[in-house]
């Protein structure tokens, strides 16, 4: 078998030197009934790398790819184009195959990264701090929620309609379970976000205001207004931001005033990848620092007064603090944050600018071409590079339909938000830098055909 | 200054280094080199990505949170971003470099196919949420490799989006929550045995419930006498790490069961380490109800510096209806079906409900499911015999010269377990495993489990021959005798590497997250 190096006259010469007579011997712990004394049954055995790779290819091609059709789909996950360096750099063997940098000595090369990671997100996000990642950006929106519970000891969340159904969905279970109360809504189909209702929900007991920043629909709620009201109450401001790209032409939510800002940096150097491996993005004040959940690299000396990197502040983690730590957490995102990290020095801040304005201008195209279709409204007044639009019939079919005219045309509400029958017709739209006129035109004509 | 080390120490020519060689202008060495921080190299002027210009394009609808000016963030040309980042990858150790005997953390080969495999465009290039007729190939890896997980532990259902191990903890001890809500039987304890990882009674906590540790008997196990005694109508469940942490196969696994069972609790098993038994023996067979597989440590998807890791969860019968949103089903005409919130009220109605956005780790999937067909059943069962094989054999070449406080018990499972009992006065497993980055080696997990002193956790994966072996167990003897014998030099290395012991006292009294020009 190619990937073990061991022939059968190693494994009998050390057995002799451990004094066994065979392998099976050595697993003489496991009760005999537990022990299969033979290959499981049923399944097949070692394959080549070509027949692998040829099965697997098969199940590829069983897929449409978003670079292969017109592509609109957002709500969460963005396709930007990422630059070959970023592939190549990632798969360098000192990146892929090292262990979480424990031993600092010999893993300067990832915790160098990690710092110059957490600087670039406390940057684009405006916060003192940011920490080595989380999962994704849903896990990081809950862990925030926790966190602000923690700082504030209230029990009580207020969430905005505009934050992504998954993530609240996924604070929904973990609330169940911490006991925390969850005050959410579903979003309504109107051209600016629930800021004021949103605001009028903020009391005593709020632990923390959560916004999401554009929201769901693509609209752009005014963070400031949203930080003073909660902030005035004793609450914290979370923003979430699932297109980090958006910053490239937005205000940062921390100069707005947000106490911590999480968000999911796919977009950034990672892909698609039908929904994973992400990238958890969290960032916060200062003076929050040791409620951080995850990991953190800092900077300090060694020796010989060299600088150099370590992870520090582990006394808030699971393998010091065992169950009284601030999260379970024991992995970040490591590799995703090195694409990220590596796509954003590649930008810098002019190419995240560029980027984030051409994204833009390809959904203000959009919109315009889909607001002169028959039946079809645009929803929103501002966005960034998505926007709500509104159709005459149930959005979910029309979506397939668009899918059976080989155009990928949108996230629909009603995948979404299965049980609002008011957002049945809603329909997502996001376009990056990626799309092209003609996709707008290819998806306008499939759409008349569809709603025809 | 002159010098182009521009990130605050003094390069010193002529100074001699404790190894005897002199120091250079620029602070290199040679092949060894130095790198100065991004933020120091960069600006926000420079780029590496050509757009066509953006001057004029109209930014009205973006609204009044638009800013003003663009983000402070440095950017680089390619050539220069190429060579930051080869450079800092170089002051990394990896398992492409030599033998990474992290104990628990099954660092092993990560084969190129792989990542190959996960590169494909219907992988790597399709949006989750994509209406589901798009991604029929997609959603059939996930479908395959569930199949594959359930088959190898014998269990009834799998829950694939967790996204670490610790998150497939949380996900377990959800399922035994929601199950014992459905009962309507609430119960608060959870046990853990002290011998646990860290993650254990953290999850446990983080899931509400209160954690008991239970206390290993002197061969290394769970006391199973105490464990026994302690359940009762407050109890929900155990946690068991199964090999456990001092490498030992938990004997009483399914006495233990049967108890919690007939207790009314459940039984989590950690599934760290499913590498020194994959092929050879099922969990279900042994009573579990929940047990995670780290697709990053058994089926061998790339570490990548601390994540993304990927962490299933293989669950019993009576836990299977529990498990999260969304998952995959086939259908009687062999397309693949999803189960979202939208059909979980009639096809999955006890849905504890979502962990995450989306579907889990995808990319993980593609990896391990090309890492299982590689091996197939007949090669996955060599793994286990492997790993253990070569664990054994380090722990024969080593036990003359290092204390193996569970030595003498008989045969270890994957990973081989030391203490710091004989080294000379003032030494500790801390200076061995710094020794051992001089020597070129990764260190071995230290100071874990805590049930042992100065415990130091070798597990040195099957994809290392023996001829590696040898070379690693000369080394760890050779820095065996001289813990024993008391070389002052140990304690203060590694002498070699690229930086000497950092500060992390420190580091961690006057924390620095983020650069801040000085």
């Amino acid at each position: 078998m190619r990937y073990l190096p061991l022939t059968d006259a190693d494994r009998s010469a050390m057995l002799s030197v451990i004094g066994a007579g065979s392998i099976d011997d050595l697993f003489a712990d496991v009760p005999a009934e537990a022990r299969l004394s033979a290959p499981i049954a049923g399944l097949p055995d070692h394959a080549s790398e070509m027949a692998v790779e040829r099965h697997m290819a098969r199940l590829s091609a069983n897929n449409t790819t978003a670079g292969s059709v017109p592509f609109f789909l957002g709500a969460g996950a963005y396709r930007h184009h990422v630059p070959a360096t970023v592939d190549h750099l990632i798969q360098r063997g000192e990146f892929l195959t090292a262990y979480t940098p424990y031993q600092p000595e010999i893993a300067q090369g990832t915790l160098q990264v990690l710092f110059e990671f957490q600087t670039q997100v406390a940057r684009l996000f405006g916060t003192d701090v940011a920490n080595a990642s989380l999962y994704d950006g849903s896990t990081a929106c809950w862990e925030a929620v926790a966190m602000a519970g923690r700082i504030t000891k209230r029990g009580k969340a207020v969430l905005s309609g505009g934050v992504h159904p998954h993530y609240v969905e996924t604070a929904r279970t973990m609330a169940k379970f911490t006991g925390d109360m969850l005050d959410t809504s579903a979003p309504i189909l109107s051209a600016t976000p629930d800021d004021d209702v949103l605001i009028a929900r903020i009391d005593a007991q709020t632990s923390c205001v959560v916004v999401q920043y554009p929201d769901i629909l693509g609209r752009i709620p005014d963070l400031a207004k949203i930080a003073a009201a909660a902030q005035a109450q004793g609450a914290l401001l979370i923003a979430v931001v699932t297109e980090p790209v958006a910053l490239g032409v937005l205000q940062s939510p921390g100069s707005l005033g947000a106490d911590i800002v999480v968000g999911e940096g796919q977009s950034l150097g990672v892909g698609l990848q039908f929904g994973g491996p992400y990238l958890g993005l969290f960032g916060c004040r200062e003076k929050y620092l040791r409620q951080i959940p995850g990991r953190l690299c800092g900077e300090t000396v060694d020796a010989d007064g060299k600088r150099g990197f370590v992870l520090t502040l582990s006394t808030r983690e699971q393998h010091i603090r065992r169950e009284k730590a601030t999260s379970n957490i024991c992995t970040n995102s490591g590799l995703c944050a090195l694409a990220f990290s590596i796509h954003m020095t590649l930008l810098g801040g002019s190419g995240l600018s560029d980027m984030a304005k051409l994204s833009h201008i390809a959904a203000r195209k959009a919109a315009a071409a889909l607001a002169e279709v028959p039946g079809v409204t645009v929803v929103n007044d501002h966005y960034f590079n998505e926007f709500a639009v509104n159709l005459p019939k149930e959005a979910r079919q029309v979506v397939r339909d668009l899918a059976d005219r080989r155009v990928l045309g949108g996230v629909s509400l009603g995948r979404l938000y299965p049980q609002e029958a008011s957002l049945a017709n809603g329909l997502v739209i996001a376009a990056t830098e990626c799309t092209t006129d003609e996709d707008i035109a290819a998806l306008v004509s499939a759409l008349k055909e569809v709603l025809a | 200054m002159n010098a182009i080390n521009p990130t605050g120490w003094r390069p010193s020519i002529g100074e001699n280094t404790p190894d005897g060689t002199s120091q250079t202008f620029t602070g290199n060495r040679a092949l060894q080199l130095e790198e100065a921080l991004l933020f120091e190299l960069g600006n926000a002027d420079r780029s590496g990505v050509d757009f066509p210009a953006t001057d004029d394009i109209d930014l009205s609808a973006l609204g009044p949170m638009a800013r003003a000016e663009r983000p402070d963030l440095p950017g680089l040309s390619e050539p220069e971003t190429v060579r930051h980042y080869t450079r800092l990858s170089r002051q990394n150790y990896a398992i492409d470099l030599g033998v990474f005997p992290l104990g628990s953390c099954t660092m092993k080969h990560n084969p190129r196919l792989d990542e190959k495999v996960a590169r494909m465009p219907g992988f790597a290039d399709v949006h989750p949420l994509q209406p589901v007729q798009t991604v029929q190939g997609a959603l059939g890896v996930i479908n395959e490799l569930a199949q594959w997980l359930i088959e190898l532990t014998g269990m009834h259902g799998v829950a694939m989006t967790p996204k670490a191990g610790a998150h497939g903890e949380l996900c377990g001890l959800l399922c035994i929550r929601a199950a014992l809500e459905a009962k309507g039987d609430p119960r608060d304890v959870i046990l853990v045995p002290e011998s646990a990882h860290g993650t254990n009674p953290a999850t446990a906590a983080f899931a509400g419930f209160k954690v008991e540790n239970i206390p290993a008997t002197p061969d290394g196990r769970v006391d199973t006498a105490a464990l026994t005694a302690r359940l009762g109508p407050d109890v929900a469940g155990v946690m068991i790490t199964n090999p456990n942490t001092c490498g030992l196969f938990e004997r009483d696994l399914k006495i233990i069961a049967d108890a919690v069972h007939a207790a009314g609790g459940y039984v989590y098993c950690d599934g760290a380490n499913f590498n020194a038994i994959v092929g050879r023996v099922r969990p279900g067979d042994l009573g579990v109800d929940a047990m995670h597989i780290n697709l990053h440590k058994t089926f061998s998807t790339p570490h990548g510096g601390g994540g993304p890791g990927s962490g299933p969860v293989v669950l019993s019968e009576a836990l299977s209806p529990f498990g999260p949103l969304p998952f995959t089903a086939r259908q009687v005409d062999g397309s693949i079906k999803l189960i979202e919130e939208e059909h979980a009220h009639e096809e999955h109605p006890q849905t504890f409900g979502r962990m995450c956005a989306f579907h889990g780790q995808m990319g993980m999937f593609t990896r391990a499911l090309a890492y299982i067909l590689s091996h197939g059943a007949d090669g996955l069962r060599q793994v286990s015999g492997d790993a253990v094989l070569n664990a054994n054999y380090v722990l024969r070449s080593l036990d003359d010269v290092l204390d193996a406080p569970f030595g003498s018990a008989g045969p270890c499972m994957h990973e081989a377990l030391f203490s710091d009992d004989g080294f000379a006065e003032g030494f500790s497993t801390n200076d061995l495993a710094k020794g051992l980055i001089d020597e070129g080696y990764h260190p071995m997990t230290v100071y874990f489990p805590l049930v042992v002193h100065g415990a130091m956790l070798v597990e040195p994966t099957e994809t290392e021959s023996r001829a590696g072996l040898d070379q690693f167990i000369g080394a760890m003897r050779s820095l065996a005798d001289r813990a024993r014998a008391g070389d002052e030099r140990l304690k203060s290395a590694p002498h070699l590497a690229p930086r000497r012991r950092l500060d992390e006292t420190l580091a961690a009294r006057k924390p620095k997250l983020v650069y801040k020009e000085s």
